[in-house]
């Protein structure tokens, strides 16, 4: 039995300061004894011979300087089994729908050790989620950390939640599981995913951990590790390809901040510590794919960027280590389009590895790069009209403006619930970019043009 | 080397601090019964601070302590090429091997193989007389790299015994004067730059089949350059592109706090790539250091130490090595890290008052050099920065600016608009553009620079034009000057835009360069005596001449196809009377 202390001589924030102990482990968990008979968790930041300093995940109300300190004498460990899958658990890992405690198969450590570059697998298989704007623009593969850059008010969890239903490898008849890690998000949108998992019966195949809004902020730096300790454990141990939803990073990264205060620590950018780019790597770096093994782990973590400002600290580090960023735009959603994804600011690293023949066609490249830079010039020339009038505009830069408007109308809006075909998806491409004269897509290879541009087409 | 044993009295994150050793500065130590690799950072009465290599999660106060009483070194001899190397040159690949998937923490591992067998065959004999640098004898170490094995440069005496044959690294090859004996593996610390006899001017360039950068903004070999650019820009490829493309005898990549799965591609595309000079796989003659951004903040901070280490110890055979560091953004990150963990009085954005000159001392250890042996040797180092919101004011690229000669501007606007490399042309320089000028003439063409520099007017011209069109429109320009947009169109779509994925132009050679950019060139000279000679300018632009030459850059059979369209637009402006 481990030794109970009644040694606090500090409690500040959310945290409290023991002294008087035997060595203590740096990141151990603590037990916290309140005098009214509840009890706390907590984490050890800092250790010495004569002061131990201990974060409290659920907040330091309540504790007083009698309270009774336990040191447990491990790390922070999520028990594991099969019988993860269906069920909800809260921010720290309890289950919280009623049903049994989790009869571990393994306990696993949250914080998980870095894989090794050279077990590295490159993630190369093509992820269908039926919406054209990412199929052929921002191509997702199995094993990406591709982040939504939102904003407040702005669509992003129907978008994560119709990638979630219509998610799948083509000629593979595997299920993806969902993990689902919520960090400070209201009980609505909690119940928002839920009731959509029930509804399509995803959440058989889900594991949910839920920090809301109104559950210690603390607590929401152990939450994504948890959510990730259990898609590792499904993707590595047991073959399965997985999908994490983690939503919102920027609660999580708030709370990273809270702490860092706490501590006294030289704050970085907007007052965020300077380490939280290791931070948020430990995080996102657990997407993967390993040689010779079965299962994957593919991260869409969901930011609400405070006043669409890029250039926040949070959505800047996390555009530094993620494969590319989803930009959910409030000027197409302005215009009711949905999915309100631009793909000018937006970006998939890997695309390049999961398309092409034998994985989507040879023109893929093509098209997209046709249709972005064609894109891009359309809306030059929508600023330009704001100035000149559309009388002006030269013949050509009417071919543009009217490219822009077809390509928002028919190629990035679409239904929630319609499911677009890599091939359907790369056809209208082509149609579209059809609009505007061969000459002007000087990006795009002349062989693959002949080929596939719609007057070469006809004329055949 | 004395080792002492002490205890650990701290914990916190990776700063130990520790009680009873009394190490030097920058001393190896072994923290708890785990073996945890760290260095000594700070001094202080009876205490010892440490930065630890490994996660410390579960590390106590009152756990032993070792003190090995050196410094941290790189393991140098024949086994280094092809290799994978962590941040502290841990082989990660025998690491897999060991400890499987994941990083266990305390697993120590040499790295250099002590197995494998090399044929040494000397070049030396018994009775010279050698010193430090001295090349006694070589080793085909890859089918691109002969290794010179070298007298460590502190040692030097009269060879006693010297033989051919196979050696591990640590059996004994060579025996001098006064009963030193030398073996192929050799260790030198880290943070002490190796010595040569002398720093020469740059003046060859560093060819890296980048036509942006070679025709613009080239670098020298021993020169050093810096790729800042927001997210998304294009860094890392562009890092990547020049590890398999230019002209250097060895590569040394330092992934440095960046993406696992970008490691995974160089790893998966470099066995796979040929080497332009020598057809051999491009991983024939590159040495990877990679601590990502999950692995060890501490170990991050050494990368690039480890990497510039490596890479003087080929320098000394006489060789010309380009270094890669991606990112240094990241490295300074750690630094700030560690200075926090500290409680070190900040500077500027939260980084230690130490971070310029830190920055400096590591670019200065690039350099073209004559060597201890009298050989030319160079080291190029290219420096991706990451500004926090593609800032460039930030410090780490404020102060990378001050100390390297090229500047190659990644910008965020070019990236979305997806023009690549997304380098700015009109913010971006290169300060050796003088220096190589001879380079160019001997090598290319005379006209080299009149080239450049005629498209260089042409651009910017592009860019004052521009304010007026985004006000009135294009049609409204004059002719002539819807002439000039025209042109500069064909040289930022043809010439600056290139291909990183495309087999053919990924690389393009320096006499390719120069012929596709004196052919648009050549284009916008007609064009422009066409609109003098009364052309309508509608008929001008809707020529196919322009789309003929923007499809040259992708031909395989280059010379052939250019001559061809060339041919055919002369031919085209023949028709409306100019020659």
């Amino acid at each position: 039995m481990a030794k109970e202390y009644h040694t606090i001589t500090q409690i500040a924030g959310p945290l409290v300061f023991v002294e008087k102990t035997e060595p203590v482990g740096y990141s151990e968990v603590v037990r916290i004894q309140l005098p009214d008979g509840t009890t706390r968790r907590g984490q050890v930041l800092d250790t010495s011979g004569d002061v131990v300093v201990v974060q409290i995940f659920e907040g330091t109300a309540g504790i007083d300087m009698a309270s009774g300190v336990t040191f447990l004498g491990e790390t922070i460990k999520l028990s594991v089994s099969q019988d993860i899958l269906g069920r909800i658990f809260d921010g720290s890992g309890s289950p919280i729908d009623g049903g049994p405690r989790i009869i571990p198969d393994e306990r696993m450590d949250i914080t998980g050790s870095a894989i090794n570059p050279w077990a590295r697998a490159s993630p190369r298989e093509f992820i269908q989620t039926g919406i054209s704007t990412l199929d052929g623009l921002l191509t997702l593969v199995r094993g990406q950390k591709l982040p939504l850059f939102s904003g407040a008010g702005l669509p992003h969890n129907e978008i994560a939640l119709q990638i979630t239903r219509q998610a799948k490898v083509l000629g593979k008849e595997e299920e993806f599981a969902v993990i689902f890690g919520a960090m400070g998000i209201t009980s609505e949108e909690a119940q928002y995913f839920i009731k959509d998992f029930e509804r399509t019966g995803a959440l058989k195949r889900a594991v949910v951990f839920l920090n809301l809004a109104n559950d210690p902020a603390v607590e929401r730096i152990i939450t994504p590790r948890l959510a990730l300790t259990a898609a590792e454990y499904l993707a590595l141990r047991q073959d399965m390809h997985v999908l994490v939803i983690l939503t919102d990073m920027v609660n999580y990264a708030e709370s990273l901040r809270e702490i860092g205060a706490a501590r006294k620590e030289v704050p970085g950018r907007k007052g965020y510590p300077g380490y939280m780019y290791t931070d948020l790597a430990s995080i996102y770096e657990r997407a993967v794919r390993i040689k010779n093994k079965k299962g994957s782990i593919t991260q869409i973590p969901i930011l609400s960027i405070p006043d669409d400002d890029w250039t926040n600290p949070v959505a800047d580090l996390t555009g530094y280590i993620t494969e590319g960023q989803i930009a959910v735009s409030r000027e197409l959603y302005r215009k009711g389009i949905y999915p309100p994804i631009n793909p000018l600011p937006s970006l998939s690293r890997l695309m390049r590895l999961g398309i092409g023949p034998g994985m989507t066609r040879e023109d893929h490249r093509s098209v997209e790069q046709g249709l972005y830079a064609t894109y891009a010039k359309g809306r030059d020339v929508r600023d330009l009209i704001a100035i000149i009038g559309k009388e002006a505009l030269s013949e050509n830069d009417k071919k543009f403006l009217a490219f822009a408007d077809a390509f928002e109308q028919r190629f990035i809006r679409q239904g929630r619930n319609e499911e677009r075909s890599i091939e359907e998806t790369l056809n209208l491409g082509w149609e579209l970019v059809g609009m505007v004269p061969e000459s002007t897509l000087t990006m795009v290879d002349h062989k693959i043009i002949e080929k596939y541009y719609p007057d070469y087409r006809k004329k055949k | 080397m004395a080792q002492e044993k002490g205890t650990i009295y701290r914990v916190a994150g990776p700063v130990v601090t520790a009680v009873g050793i009394k190490p030097r500065m920058y001393d190896v130590v072994f923290v708890s019964d785990l073996h945890l690799m760290g260095e000594v950072i700070l001094l202080s009465g009876n205490k010892s601070v440490i930065q630890v290599y490994e996660d410390t999660s579960g590390i106590r106060p009152g756990e032993s302590v070792l003190a090995t009483g050196a410094p941290l070194v790189a393991e140098l001899g024949p086994g280094l090429i092809t290799s994978i190397f962590d941040g502290i040159q841990r082989p990660l690949v025998v690491l897999q091997k060991k400890a499987g998937d994941f990083i266990t923490r305390g697993v120590l591992e040499p790295g250099l193989n002590r197995t494998k067998q090399w044929s040494f065959v000397p070049t030396a004999k018994k009775g010279d007389k050698v010193e430090g640098g001295s090349i006694l004898g070589t080793i085909q170490e890859t089918p691109d790299v002969q290794h010179r094995v070298l007298v460590p440069p502190n040692v030097s005496g009269t060879i006693e015994d010297l033989r051919e044959g196979k050696y591990t690294v640590e059996e004994p090859f060579c025996r001098l004067s006064g009963g030193t004996t030398l073996t192929l593996l050799q260790r030198w610390p880290v943070r002490t730059p190796r010595p040569y006899r002398q720093k020469l001017m740059p003046d060859i360039p560093l060819v890296t089949g980048q036509r942006i950068i070679d025709t613009f903004f080239p670098v020298a070999k021993g020169g050093t350059a810096c790729i800042p650019g927001g997210f998304g820009t294009g860094k890392t490829v562009m890092q990547h592109q020049l590890a398999k493309w230019s002209d250097a005898d060895i590569i040394v990549y330092i992934g440095c706090g960046e993406r696992g799965n970008e490691m995974t591609e160089v790893l998966t595309e470099f066995p796979e790539l040929k080497n332009p000079k020598t057809g051999s796989p491009l991983m024939d003659r590159t040495i990877l250091v990679v601590n990502t951004s999950n692995m060890p903040v501490a170990a991050r901070e050494a990368s690039v130490y480890t990497g510039i280490t490596l890479a003087e110890y080929y320098r000394d055979m006489g060789y010309g090595i380009a270094l890669m560091a991606d990112s240094t953004s990241r490295w300074a990150e750690a630094m700030r890290e560690i200075s926090s963990r500290l409680e070190e009085m900040p500077g500027e954005e939260g980084y230690p008052a130490y971070l310029a000159s830190r920055l400096s001392a590591f670019y200065e250890r690039s350099g073209r050099v004559t060597t201890l042996n009298n050989k030319e040797g160079s080291i190029t180092v290219v420096g991706a920065v990451s500004p926090p919101s593609a800032d460039f004011s930030e410090p780490v690229t404020q102060d990378t600016l001050r100390i390297t000669k090229v500047f190659w501007a990644l910008d965020t606007d070019l990236a979305h608009r997806r023009h690549f490399p997304a380098i700015h042309w009109l913010i971006s320089y290169s300060f050796y553009l003088n220096t190589l000028e001879k380079w160019f003439d001997d090598h290319v063409s005379t006209d080299w620079k009149s080239h450049r520099v005629k498209a260089m007017e042409i651009l910017q011209e592009e860019a004052s034009l521009q304010e007026i069109v985004q006000l009135i429109g294009s049609d409204a320009l004059p002719e002539n000057q819807q002439l000039t947009l025209e042109i500069a169109r064909a040289i930022r779509e043809i010439f600056l835009q290139q291909h990183a994925g495309h087999d053919v132009d990924s690389f393009c050679p320096v006499d390719k360069q120069f012929k596709l950019l004196t052919a648009i060139l050549e284009y916008g000279r007609l064009a422009s005596d066409a609109l003098e000679a009364g052309v309508p300018i509608g008929d001008i632009l809707s020529m196919k001449s322009r789309d003929l030459l923007a499809n040259i850059k992708y031909e395989v059979n280059f010379d052939e196809y250019l001559e061809k369209s060339v041919a055919a637009m002369r031919k085209e402006f023949q028709t409306v009377g100019v020659a």
